[in-house]
């Protein structure tokens, strides 16, 4: 369960997050939605320590943010960031096996290498394990990444607006594989996404964000109505209910 | 495998035939007399540890700073770190006439620290969509560094000590004067040791968080090892440039970017160029010699010059 209470947080004087209390169970997939500037990045980052808490307190079960040794942390909660915009030249292998390095730090065990076989396989990066990162496309990098954050075997996945730069297959398939993660491989996803749609398709709950502060949080066919669209997004896009499920018409 | 086995082959022929090129003629078949065992003793066996030494360490120190900057183009003689060693020494020279070896060479890899992070903090603030603002903006900081370090020299008469500084040879190198290399070469070993935080900080500050690295103290220890080898190579050699930029992206583009597999093969290639520019460097105007930098200076512009083409047409 990963709790944050009472969460503040300013970038240089702006009020970017205010006063968030939310509370996200284990299991499942949350997806954090709202327009540009809502704070959702912020949230997601401050929830994976990626930038220094100001006010308020986030636990990760019994581990707290900020508090608690980042070495543990980081077999407890994973973070797939917004743009990797590394020409690296890695290998896929090698990229995946760095998800192993918060427990063998240097010194990787058959087992460890076990996992980073069975992430590929699972991701289908077997075929492109030997190739330079710098020579996939975007959305075989994207992949990439995420089979890194899996190996990294935590309860809880983070994913920064992963659909960004994805055409429809590869977003897609990446949203049916953190799917699978959560239904059965007993992983909580929590996902910043841009698109409504694939959040109401994807996702068990939402939690929707506007100027920094929770407007709204439940299922999806409860939260997502046209009036929310309306006052969170400042639009009047339409919304159809499709085999019981809101769409949202661009 | 067969790389590696074929990268020793050629750096032993390298180092056994550079102890027999020099102003004083010696052929492998005199090896045997007293006057050659002592020319290979006290002059030519430390020249060639000097060379290899200062070749591995500046190619690793270049490595691990593009891997911290998150960028190809930069070295620690075009990043202000070469420059902040050189004013350090001439600051304790200046000021401690009488210091050892040794506090020289720890307070000129101190004011090479500060400078790397000064290089850092200012190069952070940069678009990481513009990848050569980094290298130009290293070049300038480097330059106003170095020219702090000339106007003090011109003004207390010392700028002969700058020139040697500037100018990396090894014709001085001889057997009790170059020993404190083998810091550099330690440095660089150790490095080895941490080489995987070291791949994982090339993949960015986010992704090193995630897996739990300690961020800060792993790009400071890798400051460390870059001043170290920089303040060390300047104090006893002189700046060799070129070495820390070209030979990492060489080795990155034949093996790639994991330094588990890289760095061996940085250090040879690094050792190899300088050895083999070295022993250049004394046949061409034989029996003189040219600094091995200004050799080095020619071939690495060439190197760099193709790896911007090379880079302008892969990006289109």
């Amino acid at each position: 369960m990963i709790e944050v209470q009472n969460l503040s947080h300013d970038i240089h004087g702006a009020p970017i997050l205010r006063d968030i209390s939310v509370t996200v169970p284990k299991g499942g997939v949350t997806a954090l939605v709202g327009p540009n500037g809502a704070g959702k990045s912020t949230l997601l980052s401050l929830m994976a320590r990626l930038i220094p808490r100001q006010q308020g307190r986030i636990t990760v079960d019994e581990l707290v943010v900020g508090e608690s040794d980042d070495k543990d942390l980081a077999r407890r909660l994973a973070i797939l960031p917004q743009t990797v915009h590394a020409a690296s030249r890695l290998t896929v292998r090698d990229l995946v096996g760095f998800g192993r390095y918060p427990y063998h730090r240097g010194r990787p065990t058959p087992d460890d290498r076990a996992m980073v076989e069975d992430g590929m396989r699972l991701f289908d990066l077997l075929p492109l394990a030997e190739r330079s990162l710098d020579t996939l496309s975007g959305g075989q990098r994207q992949r990439a990444f995420v089979a890194m954050t899996y190996v990294q075997d935590t309860d809880y996945l983070l994913l920064d607006e992963p659909l960004n730069n994805l055409d429809l297959a590869a977003s897609r398939a990446l949203m049916a594989r953190l799917r699978d993660l959560a239904d059965n491989k007993d992983r909580t996803v929590i996902i910043v996404l841009h698109d409504i749609n694939f959040a109401t398709a994807y996702a068990d709950r939402v939690l929707v964000m506007k100027e920094g502060r929770l407007c709204a949080d439940g299922a999806p066919q409860d939260v997502i109505t046209e009036t929310l669209i309306q006052s969170v997004f400042e639009t009047d896009a339409p919304l159809r209910t499709v085999e019981g499920r809101p769409v949202v018409m661009v | 495998m067969s790389r590696t086995a074929l990268g020793v082959l050629a750096l032993s022929l390298l180092f056994v035939g550079s102890l027999f090129v020099g102003a004083t003629p010696l052929s492998p078949m005199d090896v045997t007399t007293p006057e050659a065992r002592a020319l290979i003793w006290d002059s030519r066996l430390p020249r060639a540890f000097a060379v290899v030494l200062t070749g591995a360490s500046l190619a690793i120190a270049g490595q691990i700073m593009q891997l911290i900057a998150r960028n190809r183009f930069v070295e620690p003689m075009t990043a202000g770190t070469g420059q902040s060693a050189m004013l350090g020494l001439l600051v304790v020279s200046v000021c401690l006439p009488a210091a050892s070896v040794g506090l020289k060479m720890a307070l000129s890899a101190f004011a090479a620290l500060i400078g790397s992070i000064g290089f850092f903090a200012i190069t952070r603030r940069l678009p990481p969509e513009e990848p050569l603002l980094v290298p130009l903006v290293g070049i300038v900081y480097g330059g106003v560094i170095g020219s702090a370090a000339v106007y003090i020299g011109f003004q207390l008469d010392m700028l002969q000590y700058i020139d040697i500084w500037l100018t990396g040879e090894f014709s001085g190198t001889m057997r009790g004067r170059y020993e404190l290399l083998w810091i550099a070469g330690l440095a660089a070993v150790l490095s080895y040791l941490v080489a995987d935080q070291f791949s994982i900080l090339g993949l960015g500050e986010t992704v090193s968080l995630n897996l739990g690295l300690n961020y800060r103290q792993v790009v400071l220890s890798g400051l460390v090892v870059i001043s170290v080898v920089t303040g060390l190579t300047v104090v006893t050699v002189g700046a060799i440039p070129f070495i820390g930029l070209v030979v990492p992206n060489l080795v990155s583009r034949l093996v790639g970017d994991n330094l588990r597999r890289s760095l061996p093969l940085t250090a040879m290639a690094g050792a190899g160029l300088v050895l083999a520019s070295d022993i250049f460097a004394r046949l061409v105007v034989h029996p003189f010699e040219v600094p091995v930098a200004t050799v080095i200076g020619i071939i690495g512009a060439a190197v760099f010059l193709w790896m911007l083409y090379g880079r302008a047409q892969h990006v289109s």
